[in-house]
């Protein structure tokens, strides 16, 4: 019989980094491998999703789209998570998770119709494997496990990743779901971006557990805790997380440090409970500028770059709002007829309230 | 008298209940500090300190069921969910443990709780921060359900609602948190839960409604009034479980036709229980059928059209002279 340990875990783990602030590489065993193609790529996305972020945010203010959540300085979790993975693999996402969903496939217009309400917004197109955004934190982690269970089922190799924050990683949905995953040794990874807040209540109101990562012990899976700053890392976890999953040996819980540089949503306001030093020691960490100083250092990006793709990416969110704003409104009648497959009769007579 | 908006009524009553017994307590997701997203408890922890007044973790279900046992041991707890549609993931402590503690203990125990919860449309709000989900509380036995429609009923149906000695939802529009101002007294008093308001006096139809309604329903009637000198009585329920079916027969033993306006789904909610209750106790007093004028049984669709799928006075104004002219 074993031994049950008289102290299971009371120590902080330590955040794994690739890249130290000024863009060196501190930890080459965990340097993912990535072709100079696929770095730049990286970087592009990083920088096209800043660019997004920051129209989206005035296009909120126009009152041109509805609810939106920033993602600013959450680039590197957000880009490096869904690069480390197949196009076959499925995303579970929370309502910020829009860029994850945006480079696995969803079209761009449709984030924005989403975002205005229009249904169409979450009709994800054949062959991307994504949810649409979830409101109700936590409800994810548990669909999430039901399709990693279907892939197993059905001997697919693909795995699920799923999203969360910290505040997210309080709900019962998220205990839940770890414990279903370590149960059933699930091909899951469990992906909390660790920002620091949850609206406005900090970390340490959130839980007295000294990392998000400790949380996987106790259903028996494996957790990791990553500088979610560094896109290095936060790749490298994933694939190794992404690996396991398809080897057969379980889920993965991986607990990003990361910040949002803007307030929770368009209409929170952050002074009330950040510091401006925090935000500007967080800002020294930016994701963006780190990894372009690693690449520069390469040869493989300059600010021209930079400039570029800022261009390219506003022309790109500029097409696709205007599409979103053409596409048809709905209608109620039409809401009504996508309730069911065949609309009961009840409901063919309320249409008539609506003519 | 102060001049105060629904929200101001709301942490009023609160300020009030607070000081006034030191076993109410309020918490929920990030109403200490900053006073919640609406900022409806602002400045409520800075007076009376983290003990009384404090945030929790994200979830939901801990809240309803740390709620219960504050309850048990003495507490007054007025618990916040956030928003509406996150109702669900704190049902279970709401519908089954808070509102049969008294059932289950024979009377040992109770749940002395206000569930707090903003809901409400036409605000263009993210999916699921809206919907009206008050028919589900009000199908379970041993709650009370309250939704107010002024600054004034708020504060005396709040400070009712934390003396009550059973658990009651609270349930606060969106859309009426700013809408307008109204002389609120700055003492304590009480609006009797389980009472009816009628809001307007009239003599061809009733309208009996709640919330937001009320005022889509007084638009309606000052247009009935002008152009065909409709006289429309109009009652606000304010408590929605139990309703108050005396006032509403006493209404219809006058106006000898209804209609029932809510912002939820038409089917089996509360509109359908009053028509029910109506049927019951005051048929023989009807001229025509009691009809609902109602969102369509179709999941609430955020910001894109809810302003046409909310009822509208053209809507009321059709269902009124439909009763009208049966
Ligand atoms: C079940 C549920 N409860 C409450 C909310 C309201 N809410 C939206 S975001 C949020 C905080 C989430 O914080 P965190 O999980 O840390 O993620 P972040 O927004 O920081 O990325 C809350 C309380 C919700 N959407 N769903």
């Amino acid at each position: 019989m074993s031994k049950v340990p008289y102290e299971v875990y009371t120590e902080e783990v330590e955040a794994l980094s690739v890249l130290s602030p000024d863009g060196e590489i501190i930890n080459k065993d965990k340097l993912p491998k990535l072709t100079d193609d696929q770095l730049k790529e990286i970087m592009y996305r990083m920088v096209f999703t800043r660019t997004w972020d920051d129209r989206a945010v005035n296009l909120g203010r126009q009152g041109r789209l509805g609810f939106y959540a920033p993602v600013s300085g959450q680039e590197a979790t957000m880009v490096g998570s869904e690069f480390a993975l197949q196009k076959e693999d499925f995303i579970a996402p929370g309502y910020r998770d829009i860029p994850q969903l945006v480079w696995h496939g969803l079209p761009l217009y449709q984030a924005f119709l989403y975002s205005r309400g229009h249904q169409h917004g979450g009709q994800i197109p054949d062959g991307v494997n994504v949810l649409m955004p979830q409101i109700i934190i936590g409800a994810q982690i548990l669909h999430a496990m039901g399709i990693a269970m279907g892939y197993k089922l059905k001997k697919q190799k693909q795995v699920v990743i799923t999203y969360t924050g910290d505040g997210g990683s309080s709900e019962g949905d998220f205990y839940e779901g770890l414990n279903y995953a370590g149960v059933y040794k699930l091909p899951v990874i469990f992906f909390v971006q660790n920002n620091g807040y949850a609206i406005t209540t900090p970390f340490a109101k959130q839980t007295a557990a000294l990392s998000i990562a400790h949380k996987a012990v106790a259903a028996g899976i494996k957790g990791v805790k990553i500088d979610g700053m560094d896109v290095l890392a936060v790749i490298k976890a994933v694939q190794e997380a992404a690996e396991r999953g398809r080897n057969g040996e379980g889920a993965t819980l991986i607990e990003a440090v990361t910040y949002r540089f803007r307030p929770h949503s368009l209409s929170d306001d952050a002074t009330k409970y950040r510091t401006k030093e925090e935000e500007g020691e967080w800002n020294e960490k930016d994701p963006i500028a780190r990894f372009a100083k690693y690449l520069e250092k390469k040869g493989l990006w300059t600010e021209e770059d930079t400039a570029r793709v800022k261009e390219e990416a506003k022309a790109k969110v500029n097409e696709e709002i205007k599409k979103a704003e053409k596409t048809e409104k709905m209608t109620i009648p039409g809401l009504i007829d996508s309730m069911f497959e065949k609309t009961p009769k009840h409901l063919e007579e309320q249409k008539a309230d609506f003519k | 008298m102060a001049q105060m908006n629904m929200k101001e009524a709301i942490r009023d009553a609160l300020r009030v209940e607070l000081k006034r017994d030191p076993n109410v307590l309020l918490f929920g997701e990030d109403v200490g500090h900053v006073g919640g997203v609406f900022r409806a408890t602002e400045g409520l922890q800075k007076e009376f300190g983290e003990e009384r007044v404090f945030d929790t973790p994200l979830a939901e279900s801990a809240i309803g069921g740390l709620a219960v046992g504050l309850g048990i041991q003495g507490f007054r707890p007025v618990a916040e969910i956030q928003f509406v549609g996150f109702i669900f993931e704190a049902l279970d402590q709401m519908a089954i443990q808070a509102s049969r503690m008294r059932y289950r203990s024979g009377g040992r125990y109770n749940s002395p709780i206000v569930f707090r919860t903003p809901f409400g449309g036409g605000v263009k709000a993210a999916e699921l921060h809206t919907d009206s989900l008050e028919g589900l509380l009000t199908q379970t036995p041993g709650i009370k359900v309250v939704v107010p429609s002024n600054p004034y009923d708020a504060k005396g149906l709040m400070i009712a609602s934390i003396r009550d000695n059973d658990p009651v939802f609270f349930m606060e529009h969106l859309n009426l948190y700013h809408a307008f101002r109204a002389e609120v007294p700055e003492n304590d008093y009480v609006v009797e839960l389980g009472k009816a308001n009628v809001v307007r006096e009239g003599s061809d139809v009733t309208i009996i409604t709640y919330g937001m309604m009320v005022h889509t329903s007084i638009k309606a009637a000052d247009e009935l009034e002008k152009t065909k000198g409709i006289k429309v009585e109009i009652i606000d329920l304010r408590t929605i479980s139990p309703i108050d079916i005396d006032t509403i027969v006493a209404s219809i033993q006058k106006t000898n036709r209804a209609i029932v306006v809510q912002e939820a789904q038409k089917s089996a909610g509360v509109a359908a229980e009053v028509i029910a209750q109506i049927n019951e106790k005051a048929i023989l007093h009807l001229e025509a059928p009691v009809l609902r004028v109602a969102g369509p049984d179709t999941v609430y669709p955020f910001a894109q059209i809810e302003d046409t799928w909310l009822p509208t006075p053209t809507r009321i104004i059709d269902a009124v002279n439909k009763v009208l002219e049966f």
